[in-house]
């Protein structure tokens, strides 16, 4: 396998941001309740995730230490509103639909995390499918969600009636508990799962974005270097 | 003042942030190990998120909107907030730093706490004016305060029980989520006004 494929595998299965990493949670939970919604909220970040990856990966020479994080924040920030002015621009039933959290997406912990943990460090091509895996992992998460809650919450999938016309559709899917109720179930299910086969014994991980890591940063180095950082 | 005093409790209760918003997830899920942090995070977020709605409403109302630029709202409104942050870290770690040892690299990641940017965007949305951007801001940190302090009461009950195999972790945290988001959604029906 070579490496850019490897990148691909990575983001969508071994470190898939959504079922594994548990990154980016407040879109993950917020716009799933439909498959639509969720696949375009995917898409929206993906494409910012790949162009932020490609940008950070060439500036990472230029960037000075003491202030990369404010650095990839602007970088974010301005992809973000690019993306956003387009969505209204073009798609504007999903503006409709997302609403704040398109501009939220700056503060989605997978884009930081992935320029902190990989594009800064990595060229440029690499970076980009980085990228693209992360993307397509977090629009497959999403999608997922999105059907699950969609299909039990209304009964139908991307718009479609799927369930058979004496289904009373249960209205907890698509409110707010069902979002945690649906991924709470998949977790456990991968969870139990990969207890099960022992193939992967680690569920969690935190690779460096201690925004979301629930445990404590294992890594004492990551936690030393803020701690410098900071003085 | 009443239709101030609405702002509060439509933000703390029948909106609340995390558990119908979805904002601030990370944090939520992250730091609500033990009541003490907790609080102390939900402390440094009210004071961040009400300071920096007033900030952002003020530089929208007097600047972005004067000279037509409302659409870098995002990009000024990230960068205020980051500056508040480490403005209010400096502060802790001089004067409180028993707070600030407990918080840990979490205060930093407020910046990326998405309650905060989420409050001053929703509050241009609205068309809230300075106060009740403020109020708004504040109803919506106690509203955090509160929703992640009974997530940390909870899990602290459940730290030694016995729980199934795959529902370890994760997934323990996010079904008591589920199940405060339910009691939550019930103050849907308070009519207010």
């Amino acid at each position: 396998m070579n490496a850019n494929m490897e990148r691909l595998y990575n983001g969508l299965v071994k470190e898939n941001p959504t079922f594994i990493m548990m990154l980016g949670m407040c879109p993950t939970l917020a716009v799933t309740t439909s498959a639509m919604n969720g696949f375009g909220m995917g898409v929206s970040t993906m494409a910012v995730l790949i162009l932020s990856n490609l940008m950070i990966s060439l500036l990472r020479k230029l960037i000075p230490d003491q202030v990369h994080l404010p650095a990839y924040i602007v970088v974010v920030a301005s992809l973000v509103t690019v993306v956003q002015l387009l969505i209204k621009a073009y798609i504007p039933f999903l503006d409709a639909a997302l609403g704040i959290y398109i501009p939220l997406i700056v503060v989605n912990c997978i884009i930081l995390g992935r320029a902190e943990a990989y594009a800064c460090k990595n060229p440029p091509v690499l970076s980009i499918f980085d990228g693209l895996g992360m993307g397509l992992g977090f629009t497959l998460g999403l999608t997922v969600i999105g059907i699950i809650r969609e299909l039990f919450g209304a009964g139908t999938v991307f718009g479609f009636q799927v369930m058979p016309a004496f289904y009373q559709p249960v209205g907890i899917f698509t409110s707010a508990p069902g979002a945690f109720l649906v991924l709470t179930l998949i977790v456990a299910f991968l969870n139990g799962a990969s207890i099960s086969n022992k193939a992967n014994e680690k569920v969690e991980g935190c690779d460096g974005c201690c925004a979301t890591c629930a445990q404590k940063c294992e890594n004492p180095k990551e936690e030393v270097n803020r701690e410098e950082a900071t003085v | 003042m009443t239709s101030l005093a609405l702002v509060i409790v439509t933000t703390a209760l029948v909106n609340n942030v995390v558990l119908s918003q979805f904002l601030g997830l990370c944090s939520f899920l992250g730091v609500s190990k033990q009541i003490k942090t907790a609080a102390s995070l939900g402390g440094a977020v009210i004071f961040v998120i009400t300071i920096a709605s007033g900030v952002a409403n003020l530089i929208y109302t007097y600047v972005l909107d004067r000279l037509g630029l409302d659409y870098l709202q995002t990009i000024v409104f990230i960068l205020v907030i980051a500056g508040l942050v480490q403005v209010v870290e400096m502060f802790l770690k001089k004067q409180v730093p028993a707070i600030h040892k407990a918080l840990g690299i979490y205060l930093p990641l407020i910046t990326t706490n998405c309650a905060v940017l989420g409050v001053a965007l929703n509050n241009v949305t609205d068309g809230f004016g300075f106060f009740e951007s403020v109020f708004a801001g504040f109803g919506t940190a106690v509203g955090y305060t509160l929703a992640i302090v009974l997530l940390a009461g909870i899990r602290e009950r459940i730290e030694g029980n016995d729980i199934p195999k795959p529902f370890r972790g994760a997934p323990i945290v996010l079904l008591s989520a589920c199940l405060m988001a339910i009691a939550f959604y019930g103050f849907g029906g308070l009519s207010l006004g």
